[in-house]
């Protein structure tokens, strides 16, 4: 292996080739070594190392897959999907690379080609990998596989591993890639310029509401978390003054010291959410912080409102550190945490409710409403916003795409597996009393349900009679672990209640709730111990909340500017396309505010507690939205006059049709599953006058969400039928005329780079002597930058890089 | 050999240090002050206050999309 350090112990750089390696570097027109031609260079170490990940690959997948009747360990999933990672990143990413993408590093990127300084400015690999990672996850990846997890993990974790192999990372990696050759234009400028006006103006419609679709269900899910929880209300709401402590303290005291600031902004968080358990154990305070989900949403849009109108620097940029930061450091401690807490799966592989279409979290079957629920974390369409966003602006040679695009997008699935493994190892009974709405309670309990009991027996009556059995085979259990002591039935939930410091865990549907249980679980094993879940539970639910409300406020900002633009296009209001006129910026926010408000308030409303009415919605826009990406990544593939491997977009683009387009006709047409046929059973209720008028006015509010959710479905269904339709129809016309080509696509002409930097995450050997030869050739040498670590392989001590352009672009 | 240890730990740190400075965004300065250097030798730049207000605008005005969900 070679590492850095060998690098660095070598004072004169060496920069002879072997005459194999010599064929391999790229040399622009002045003779300067400006890339490596990829190519898979076989030795026996590396042969007998990717043995060795294929044989443990497969080892991995037989235990998940035939585990019957034993209990198995946690580890398991980690494994499993690394070495699956690892083989896909190494053979098949690197295969479209070669066929499809065919990236030249003689050619140069947008940040080289424009250099602007201001969004057009090289970054480091390393760095943009990190930025690209923080700017495409989100919660989505947390919430899905909570979800699904209702029957059993077998077809979650297939779904996640396969799913972001060969959809999610290879719609990302492409849709970045197109982006690259077309100087990082957006997705929907792309989609204009290659499939004509109407490409454009769908997607751009979409995003808007794919958009305010997302930030209502997200910011659904953390309200159910947040309801009557005054630990979590107080946690979260301090996060306003410590942004605001930040923004201040960045600003004037010390300006540009972003980590710093970061470091105390941190700190202050922890010390919020100690301080919240205190609020919560005191009687006087704990009442003003107890909000329910109406109150909590008329605050959460007021707050955001109110966020789009104060300066950005002052809340919403020291918010996103934070929540940068909890993104990735959490990930980093969830992982150590499984490993050593090693738990143990309760869940089946494949549990009863996997054959039904009635699972409390989730309705419909497997097919299609699993690949629906689990979303983002194996393949997600908004992806291909961000994908065409500063990313390809940024990127330095156009080796680096597949691991960028393709490897980000793998870091996001394991975030969704890390998820799974949560809901999976908590007691079977536990997770569904969590995720059952009161009525499906009361519905499940049949006979059982006594109205004068409490909800923690009510929710194990039902448990117990619902017919699902846990990884042994037996039914299942209600069993919380606390201080050595296994409780069960209805004392291991409020056992478990109190353990987290909450009153009340029943009914916490949105997979929060759940997520936050396993994540204390495995982070008290290895940081504190015992006494310490309920900090820990509350960490996670502020890690899930931080999250949402910088997704709440940034989709807010770029919901406004998308609607902007869209009104823009119109002659007369042409003046809310600039992003500078300020009557016209609070028009555009307060549309998007009461776009997703609206839609967030009918959800709290709903009889049924609204996250079943919410998932298939939220699932089905973001899915089809993928559905665009990649049938505009094929008309790319095909238009270059690759349709020999058109199959590698065109085969996963043809499995979220199928998916996408059953689930909507089901939602649309289904007497079970139908919007429609949910509003008419709501009608008819509404209608008998039986209901008191608590109930009265849930149904009302059923009946509305059904309408809009069906009238959504039927929009989504027509816009995207059109779209794909616009699609084919480009694709057979190119095939036809045989007009294959740059000159026949909006790409760029090769214009030649002269700049060098290594392709993976590693620089390799014949790169760091390219990197040595490319230095002295420049001089760059000479300029070595102290401040930078060799170690790291800098290969860009010289980076002309400036943050704001010299002559400040338009 | 006790040395090499150290000098190790310190080339981690260093290595950690910068990571951090670039993905802030904490380093974008340093570079637009060695640009300046290089191209425009002749002009001024911008002090850190100034320059931080600027990229504050910029950003305000060419929002960037990052993912919600």
């Amino acid at each position: 292996m070679d590492t850095a350090a060998s690098a660095a112990s070598q004072p004169a750089p060496q920069t002879a080739y072997t005459p194999e390696e010599e064929r391999r570097v790229i040399r622009n027109t002045r003779g300067l070594p400006i890339g490596i031609k990829p190519k898979m260079v076989w030795t026996w170490p590396k042969a007998i190392i990717w043995a060795l990940v294929a044989i443990t690959c497969a080892i991995g997948w037989s235990v998940l897959a035939l585990a019957r009747g034993e209990r198995i360990s946690a580890v398991w999933f980690l494994v499993v999907a690394l070495c699956s990672y690892a083989i896909a990143y190494r053979f098949y990413a690197y295969y479209i690379q070669i066929k499809i993408m065919r990236t030249n590093d003689a050619n140069a990127t947008p940040a080289e080609r424009v250099h602007d300084g201001a969004n057009f400015e090289r970054a480091d690999r390393r760095v943009l990998f990190g930025q690209h990672f923080a700017a495409i996850s989100g919660a989505g990846p947390l919430v899905g596989p909570i979800l699904a997890a209702q029957m059993g993990y077998l077809p979650s974790v297939l779904w996640i591993i396969l799913g972001v192999i060969f959809a999610g990372a290879v719609q990302d990696m492409l849709m970045l890639w197109i982006s690259a050759k077309r100087r990082g234009r957006s997705f929907g400028q792309m989609a204009t310029d290659e499939m004509g006006k109407i490409g454009g103006v769908i997607i751009s419609v979409f995003l808007v509401v794919v958009t305010a679709i997302a930030m209502a269900f997200l910011a659904l899910v953390a309200i159910k978390a947040m309801a009557s929880s005054p630990w979590a209300v107080f946690s979260l709401g301090m996060t306003i003054p410590i942004a605001l402590v930040m923004g201040c303290y960045e600003r004037f005291l010390r300006p540009g010291r972003v980590i710093e600031t970061t470091a105390l902004g941190f700190v202050l968080l922890v010390a919020a959410i100690v301080g919240g358990g205190m609020i919560a154990s005191n009687p006087t305070l704990a009442p003003i912080f107890t909000l329910d989900a109406k109150q909590l949403v008329v605050a959460l849009v007021v707050y955001s409102f109110a966020a789009a109108a104060l300066p950005h620097w002052l809340l919403v940029t020291p918010r996103d550190y934070l929540s940068t930061l909890m993104k990735i450091g959490t990930l980093a401690l969830l992982v150590v945490g499984i490993v050593i807490a090693n738990p143990q799966v309760d869940m089946p592989g494949i549990s009863t409710l996997a054959a039904r279409s009635d699972g409390p979290t989730f309705s419909g079957n497997l097919f299609p409403f699993l690949f629906i629920t689990i979303a983002c974390g194996a393949l997600s369409g908004f992806h291909g916003a961000v994908s065409s966003g500063l990313t390809p602006k940024a990127v330095e040679k156009e080796n680096q795409i597949r691991m960028i695009g393709y490897g980000s997008m793998l870091v996001e699935s394991f975030t969704a597996i890390i998820a799974l493994i949560a809901a999976i190892t908590i007691s079977q009974g536990v997770y569904f009393s969590l995720n059952m709405s009161a009525p499906q309670i009361e519905a499940a309990a049949g006979s059982a349900y006594s109205a004068s009991a409490s909800p923690e027996q009510n929710a194990v009556a039902a448990v117990g009679n619902m017919d699902v059995k846990d990884i042994e085979g037996n039914q299942m259990q209600v069993t919380w672990q606390s201080h050595g002591t296994t409780y069960k039935g209805a004392e291991a939930l409020t056992q478990a209640a109190h353990d987290v410091g909450e009153e009340s865990i029943v009914s916490r549907t949105g997979g929060a709730t759940t997520f936050a249980i396993g994540m204390a679980n495995f982070l008290k094993s290895y940081l504190g111990g015992e006494g310490t879940m309920a900090f820990w539970y509350h960490f996670a639910i502020m890690f899930e909340a931080l999250f949402i409300l910088t997704t709440v406020d940034n989709g807010t900002r770029v919901a406004r500017y998308q609607i902007g633009d869209l009104l823009g296009n119109v002659r007369r209001l042409r003046r809310f396309a600039d992003p500078t006129w300020r009557p016209g910026n609070l028009v555009t926010t307060f549309i998007a505010t009461a776009a997703w408000g609206t839609m967030l308030y009918m959800g709290v409303a709903d009889a049924n507690g609204g996250i079943n009415a919410m998932v298939p919605i939220f699932g089905i826009s973001n899915q089809l939205l993928a559905a665009g990406c990649l049938m505009l990544v094929t008309v790319c593939v095909v238009k270059a006059g690759l349709t020999k491997y058109a199959w590698i977009p065109a085969v996963p683009l043809a499995w979220d049709v199928a998916v996408t387009f059953t689930a909507d006709f089901q939602k649309i047409f289904d007497p079970q599953l139908g919007y429609f046929a949910a509003a008419s059973a709501w009608r008819a209720k509404i209608d008998s006058g039986a209901l008191d008028p608590a109930a009265l006015a849930a149904a009302h509010a059923s009946l509305s969400n059904a309408y809009l959710d069906g009238a959504l479905s039927v929009f989504f269904l027509v816009m995207m039928t059109a779209f794909l339709a616009v699609g084919l129809k480009v694709c057979v016309a190119t095939v036809r005329s045989r007009r294959y080509g740059v000159e026949f696509t909006s790409e760029d002409p090769f214009v030649e780079s002269s700049w060098f930097a290594p392709s993976g995450l590693l620089a390799t050997k014949l790169e760091r002597k390219a990197r040595a030869e490319y230095e002295l050739m420049t001089g760059a040498a000479a300029r070595v930058d102290e401040r930078r670590d060799e170690d790291l392989d800098d290969d860009a001590e010289a980076r002309p890089l400036a943050g704001v352009a010299v002559g400040v672009p338009a | 050999m006790t040395g090499a240890p150290a000098a190790w730990a310190a080339r981690l740190w260093r290595g950690v240090v910068w990571y951090l400075r670039e993905l802030s965004g904490e380093a974008r300065y340093d570079h637009y002050v060695e640009r300046m250097r290089r191209e425009h030798p002749d002009r001024t730049p911008l002090g850190e206050r100034e320059f931080l207000r600027e990229r504050e605008r910029h950003e305000r005005e060419h929002p960037n999309t990052s993912c919600c969900c």
